[in-house]
């Protein structure tokens, strides 16, 4: 490097080579983030920001705190043992007062109801109903209004929530809640469905990838080692439903799996079964579609790292005396596990968050995660336990993604790309 | 190959691996070519066996407002859905490819995350972000979601092809006194345009089949070909529902053709050892053995 050096290389007065080249690279360098900034902005705007938003909606917790002010601010400071003191029911009665008429209280009463059932007309009756007349005192004009105040549950639920974040909906959606002294408890029986529908989506995909991975362990390896002219007719047929739509395909399992559909139809002429069968709306119809969609996944990772195995590894184990079955499963399954791992990730984190295909081809009992989630949007606008959902399955997606990018690069997720 | 001296066991192991394949192959294509047929039936129930041929589905198809509708929706959404996932894409490789800085491995692992977090989360997301903001229920809205879906495709694709690219070209391009726009067009692009093609139909094909997003951010007016679809199959499976899979089979295999095409191409471009190359370079060899 002598011949950078700035006393041989600059000329008197001006501004020496190495610092010329350090400033020329820091320009390319930034031109280059330059390129790179406008997809960053993007994706912040359509997807970081949006899935943050999301995510906060599942520790949100603004109604109660909003239509009451008052009266959380005091609630936050009780010891949540004996009923609160007279400023505590003076605070909710004028509270109450500046919230009638106001959507803010139906709002704060549809979110108490959430956690108490009947909490929505105990609040709204009192809101309609209170009235504080001279010389009375405000604990009294709210019992004589509702009688429920007088139970220390009523405020307990409303101390819950008189900060502006919760931990409900999270602890909901893992059928668990907060009870009245303040510890976290099994939710009650006839709410904890949460859990079980968590289970059954880690469930089906599990199915899902086993199935998919012994499909696709064959036709991996029948594609890397036949001749590549009939190698690639085949890579097409397994191509061609990877393109078609999801849409298409589901409806063509409807068609082949319904009840007088041509499988039932020769099951019975053959004389194998009796009556059809029910192969479509039930988990075997989903697994069916599943294992059709998400086959490809598993098919080309594996087909990529058989293609680099040399097929000279068995040989030499043969011809040092090993038998056919015991070279393969010593020398060339242990070479595949690569393509294994790759491709059972891909499925497994593709059919956790799958919605379409149970929803059209399963029974209520086959919907997975992602279903409650559109159904608590569309159906009851609970934003809460939507987000909450959405947090514990993108939690889980994320862990096995980042295992996955970190084992196999996260370039390598578009194996699916054409060699 | 199997050979003449192979095993019995070697025999049997060589046809039940192709029976089984074969039988997986059926499974994976029969369902396109169980649903093809049936738009051509003239029964009008979704079901076999055939009763005739007729069009009547397809006139159906192109007849109703509903179906026409929406696959003018799908065609004006994909296309430009994909140019803006296309054009930040590419411009977002070059730059990955040509730059490290420290934390570039998790923005590439960040700017691929559309693909594998669960499509409901990314659709509920979005509209909660974008009603507020008036986008739900517009064209617009919907195209900024579609290309988000499809830049990790073209991330992907872009990012490995311009990693095989030879960046001297470009030097060399300079020293002969091409500015840097001219020797983009002339040589950068000729070069990685495969890239491009392939990420582009990814992105087109993500967006053509998508379903989850546009069934929370369209409104009626904006129904996708595949949502339509989804409403067919939940409320009155009837035979229009095989012709508008056949269109969508049809778009399909168009797609992987101008793929296979491309790949050719990318092929013949990057110097792969044609028969002609390698015949000249075994003899080659030849003449330096025998030297």
């Amino acid at each position: 490097m002598t011949a950078l050096d700035d006393t041989q290389a600059t000329a008197p007065g001006s501004v020496p080579l190495r610092v010329q080249l350090r400033r020329a690279e820091r320009i390319t360098k930034l031109k280059y983030l330059g390129l790179i900034a406008p997809l960053a902005i993007f994706l912040a705007v359509t997807f970081l920001w949006p899935i943050g938003a999301l995510l906060w909606h599942s520790v949100d917790n603004p109604e109660v705190v909003e239509a009451l002010p008052e009266t959380t601010k005091l609630l936050r400071s009780w010891d949540r043992k004996a009923l609160p003191d007279e400023a505590v029911f003076a605070a909710f009665a004028r509270d109450l007062a500046a919230a009638h008429g106001n959507p803010a209280l139906a709002g704060a009463a549809k979110r108490l109801n959430m956690e108490r059932s009947g909490f929505r007309s105990q609040l709204m009756n009192t809101g309609r109903k209170l009235r504080v007349e001279a010389g009375q005192s405000a604990k009294a004009a709210v019992l004589a209004a509702d009688a429920r105040w007088g139970e220390v549950s009523s405020w307990q639920a409303l101390a819950r929530n008189s900060t502006p974040f919760t931990a409900f909906y999270l602890l909901a959606a893992l059928d668990h809640k907060i009870a009245d002294d303040g510890s976290i408890v099994h939710a009650d029986p006839d709410q904890t469905i949460y859990v079980e529908i968590l289970l059954r989506t880690l469930w089906m995909s599990v199915i899902v990838t086993l199935i998919s991975l012994a499909l696709a362990y064959p036709l991996a390896y029948l594609l890397a080692t036949i001749p590549s002219k009939s190698s690639n007719l085949l890579m097409i047929m397994v191509l061609l439903p990877f393109w078609t739509s999801v849409l298409v395909r589901v409806a063509a399992w409807i068609v082949l799996l319904q009840n007088e559909g041509p499988i039932n139809r020769a099951l019975v002429g053959l004389g194998i079964v009796d009556e059809p069968l029910q192969l479509v709306f039930n988990r075997l119809g989903v697994y069916i579609a599943m294992v059709h969609i998400l086959l490809p996944f598993a098919v080309l990772p594996l087909y990529s790292v058989m293609k680099g195995i040399s097929p000279s590894y068995v040989r030499a184990a043969v011809s040092l005396g090993s038998p056919p079955f015991r070279s393969f499963w010593k020398i060339y399954f242990p070479l595949t596990l690569p393509g294994i791992g790759a491709g059972g990730l891909l499925v497994f984190i593709l059919s956790m968050g799958y919605y379409i295909t149970p929803a059209l081809l399963g029974s209520p009992r086959e919907q997975m995660a992602s279903y409650f989630v559109a159904f608590y949007v569309n159906e009851t606008t609970n934003w809460g336990m939507a987000a909450a959902l959405s947090t514990i399955l993108l939690a889980a997606t994320l862990v096995l993604y980042i295992i996955y990018s970190r084992y196999f690069g996260p370039a390598r997720v578009n194996q699916v790309a054409p060699r | 190959m199997l050979q003449p001296y192979a095993s019995p066991v070697e025999r049997v192991w060589y046809y039940s691996l192709r029976v089984l394949c074969g039988l997986i192959i059926v499974f994976l294509v029969v369902p396109i070519l169980v649903i093809v047929p049936l738009s051509f039936n003239a029964d009008s129930i979704l079901m076999y066996p055939m009763s005739g041929f007729s069009w009547r589905w397809y006139h159906e198809f192109f007849g109703s407002v509903t179906w026409t509708n929406a696959l003018k929706n799908s065609l004006i959404i994909s296309p430009l859905a994909t140019l803006v996932a296309v054009v930040l894409g590419t411009l977002a490789s070059i730059g990955l490819v040509r730059v490290n800085f420290p934390g570039k491995a998790l923005l590439i692992s960040v700017l691929i995350s559309p693909m594998v977090v669960p499509v409901v989360i990314a659709g509920v997301a979005v509209y909660l972000f974008f009603a507020p903001l008036g986008l739900s229920g517009s064209y617009l809205g919907l195209i900024l979601a579609h290309a988000m879906l499809g830049v990790p495709f073209v991330i992907t694709t872009m990012t490995a092809t311009l990693q095989q690219f030879d960046y001297n070209l470009v030097r060399a391009s300079a020293s002969l006194g091409a500015d840097p726009i001219k020797t983009f067009f002339k040589v950068t692009l000729p070069l990685v345009a495969p890239g491009v093609i392939s990420g582009a139909l990814f992105a087109f094909a993500t967006s053509f089949d998508e379903v989850v997003v546009t069934l929370f951010l369209a409104s009626p007016e904006q129904r996708t070909l595949p949502r339509q679809m989804f409403s067919g199959i939940r409320e009155n499976i009837s035979p229009t529902i095989a012709a508008a899979a056949t269109v969508l089979v049809a778009v399909a295999t168009l797609l992987l053709l101008v793929l296979e095409l491309v790949r050719r191409r990318s092929e013949r471009l990057r110097g792969a050892p044609t028969p002609i190359a390698k015949s000249v370079r075994r003899s080659f060899l030849k003449k330096r053995i025998e030297a």
